[in-house]
């Protein structure tokens, strides 16, 4: 370090302006912190924080509000859309996104993404699958695979008794409404790259008054999962983002 | 640690704020982040940038892929 105090450095890439200074009270490994920051790097680049708000979930994210520094609220399980749908309604200078996972957006709050979407709010939905209900304890969620293993599937998900994982953006891709769809994980840096573009143009198409823009990020639970940050990360590349595969649906932005 | 300006770059890791989770020792092309044997006040075994021969490029994947947002990536440019 002394050696590096005499050279003349500049700052390449640090933390976000639009993140505070709190720390995240996430497990380690936890995808989300990933998610926040490619979030807050898009709106220093956009240069929208002054004029953002966050509609915050149910689930492990609750506290979104707090780790972002822009204004925001907390919507009733699944209610996000709906939330944001009245403050852009509103206020339709200003720029709404909803940070939400898989238990809040593909299970109870189905209803409000479809008909948002059908709708064409302009709005942002940034959707965390991470295949289980993380906060209260890895329970089996809409989007687990097929034979996993959960605290509420022990014996692994039967399709017979439990359905099928819910493909959220090919459903929606058939809405008018929707301008921007695409499905990205966050397992290795170039996939990171990735989803910042996505999550940009997610944003874009808000901001261009096109439509609703939503980007489902393939994340990893290692504590719901039972795995270790690494292996979870690799579980995401190998075995997840087969089932769910990743890739733009819809592009209006241009 | 000892910086040249062969690789023109290092990384400063907030040693309160890991985790100690590895993903960015699991994703550094030359392997110059490790563990440390050191405990940080939530009770982890935090990353230390280790560079002795000063080989980091930078090329800002451990900051790409830290989920705490520890890392901070410095360029050499003098």
């Amino acid at each position: 370090m002394k050696n590096a105090e005499k050279l003349k450095t500049v700052v390449f890439l640090k933390r976000p302006e639009s993140l505070t200074d709190k720390e995240f009270t996430y497990c380690p490994g936890c995808h989300h912190g990933i998610v926040h920051r490619l979030v807050a790097e898009v709106i220093d680049e956009l240069k929208i924080r002054e004029r953002t708000i966050l509609v915050a979930p149910v689930g492990c994210s609750v506290f979104a509000y707090e780790f972002f520094n822009v204004d925001g609220t907390v919507a009733p399980h699944g209610r996000a859309p709906a939330v944001a749908t009245g403050m852009k309604r509103a206020r339709p200078d200003l720029v709404v996104f909803t940070y939400q996972g898989d238990g809040d957006l593909a299970a109870i709050g189905t209803s409000e993404i479809i008909h948002a979407a059908n709708r064409g709010e302009r709005i942002t939905v940034i959707f965390i699958n991470n295949a289980v209900y993380g906060m209260t304890g890895g329970q089996m969620a809409p989007t687990t695979l097929i034979g996993m293993k959960t605290t509420t599937s022990p014996y692994g998900r039967d399709e017979k008794r439990d359905g099928y994982p819910i493909h959220i953006p090919e459903m929606l891709k058939e809405f008018k409404g929707v301008a921007f769809l695409a499905r990205t994980t966050v397992s290795d840096p170039v996939e990171v790259i990735r989803t910042k573009n996505a999550i940009k143009k997610a944003f874009l198409a808000q901001i261009n008054d096109l439509g609703l823009g939503l980007v489902e990020v393939l994340s990893a639970c290692p504590t719901g999962w039972g795995m270790d940050p690494v292996e979870a990360t690799r579980w995401v590349k190998e075995v997840f983002s087969k089932e769910y595969k990743t890739g733009v649906f819809v592009d209006k932005v241009k | 640690m000892k910086t040249t300006v062969k690789g023109r770059g290092y990384i400063e890791i907030d040693q309160q704020r890991c985790k100690g989770c590895g993903l960015c020792i699991n994703v550094c092309p030359h392997e110059l982040i490790k563990f440390s044997t050191k405990f940080n006040s939530k009770g982890y075994h935090p990353a230390e940038f280790d560079d002795p021969e000063g080989l980091c490029p930078p090329c800002g994947f451990c900051y790409r892929v830290c989920p705490d947002t520890a890392i901070t990536v410095f360029r050499i440019v003098g």
